[in-house]
């Protein structure tokens, strides 16, 4: 922006030729800004946890109770259907956790997962 | 002096509005302050986008600022086919973004720190997930649930904790950004009364009060940063989820 405020101040140079020379830069450098916005598709897990530290913690902690919570509410909805208390609401439980442990691994970025991969969404399909 | 700090989350009804099947409907305060959301955001927006001059001033700036910050979040995590979902991005962002600074102004209320209200936000964007998945994938839309390389000994164990996972998105998505504007909310509210509760304490205490005070408005400002922040992140992980409906399995 300043360097159209630049130029816009510049009354002696408002000739044809400069204006094309002008409308020939505009043109490089949105063409440049495309490219560096495609390039620099980085992970989006890289992206979102270099946020902040605090941000981070919660969003790590938010998904490992998600998990335990939803397989808790998992079984314990499976128990009351099929009524088969206990163990529905024990084995959902412990694989609610594995599941929450998957999504904060995940989310940290410690592995490239299935559904949140480091690699550029670009290279993604198969 | 007594202060409750949930005091500042209540409901309040308004004016009842009608009834289905014996639930009242009823405008709130939380629907007033959803509906002066949706009114400064349209109001910054068409205001922002009315002149379009060359060399934008200060509203049009921000108008252009934030189109750019959100689509630059969208084209980063959800690839360029994911501008596709841009205004929904865009507007679910502009919408948390807004519920959360509104919020900080004293005496007004803060509509994202309620659950139901970040719930249904977070199940709209699960819904359109598995549904824009399954409409463009059709069943290769499963394959997000069956890793590859996995021993096919542990693969129904596997794609249970898949399933899991994915299904308890939503809580996560929602609980994240409610608990964060409650807690902080909160936080604000307790150390506010110490003030008030140390300054009629005699004259020590109000020289005491200077360090809660201290903390209000440090506090303040932390609250402003995680006002911006937690829309980004809401906005981020539509973007990632988005992205798996998208290209699903690898």
């Amino acid at each position: 922006m300043s360097d159209a405020r630049e130029n816009g101040d510049r009354g002696k140079e408002r000739t044809d030729e400069a204006l094309s020379a002008r409308l020939q830069r505009l043109n490089e450098g949105l063409g440049q800004i495309h490219k560096s916005g495609r390039s620099s598709e980085s992970s989006e897990a890289e992206r979102a946890t270099t946020a902040s530290g605090y941000a981070r913690g919660f969003r790590l902690s938010s998904e490992l109770v998600a998990g335990v919570v939803v397989g808790a509410g998992l079984g314990w909805l499976i128990d009351r259907v099929f009524g088969t208390t206990p163990w529905g609401l024990m084995i959902f439980l412990l694989l609610g956790f594995a599941a929450g442990v998957l999504n904060v691994m995940r989310s940290a970025g410690v592995i490239a997962g299935n559904a949140i991969d480091a690699r550029p969404p670009g290279n993604r399909k198969q | 002096m007594q202060i409750n700090p949930i005091e500042q989350f209540e409901i309040h009804n308004l004016k009842p509005l009608f009834s289905i099947g014996g639930h009242e409907f009823d405008f709130t305060n939380s629907a007033v302050l959803m509906l002066i959301i949706v009114a400064l955001v349209s109001l910054l927006l068409i205001g922002g986008t009315a002149r379009r001059a060359v060399i934008p001033g200060r509203l049009q700036s921000i108008a252009e600022l934030s189109y750019e910050f959100v689509a630059n979040t969208v084209q980063s995590s959800a690839g360029a086919e994911g501008m596709k979902f841009f205004p929904f991005v865009f507007t679910l962002f502009m919408f948390v973004l807004f519920a959360n600074i509104i919020g900080l102004i004293p005496y007004s209320f803060t509509v994202t720190s309620q659950l139901i209200v970040t719930a249904a936000l977070a199940l709209l964007v699960f819904f359109i997930v598995v549904g824009y998945g399954f409409y463009r994938n059709g069943l290769h839309f499963l394959n997000l649930f069956v890793p590859k390389g996995v021993p096919k000994a542990i693969l129904p164990a596997i794609v249970l904790i898949e399933i899991l996972s994915f299904v308890s998105r939503p809580v996560s998505h929602s609980v994240r950004l409610f608990a964060n504007m409650l807690a902080g909310h909160i936080t604000l509210q307790v150390f506010a009364g110490f003030i008030i509760m140390l300054a009629g304490a005699g004259i020590l205490g109000f020289f005491g009060a200077v360090l809660p005070f201290i903390m209000v408005v440090l506090l303040s400002a932390l609250e402003l940063l995680v006002a911006f922040l937690q829309a980004y992140v809401f906005a981020i992980l539509t973007c990632i989820y988005l992205n798996d409906a998208i290209h699903p399995g690898h």
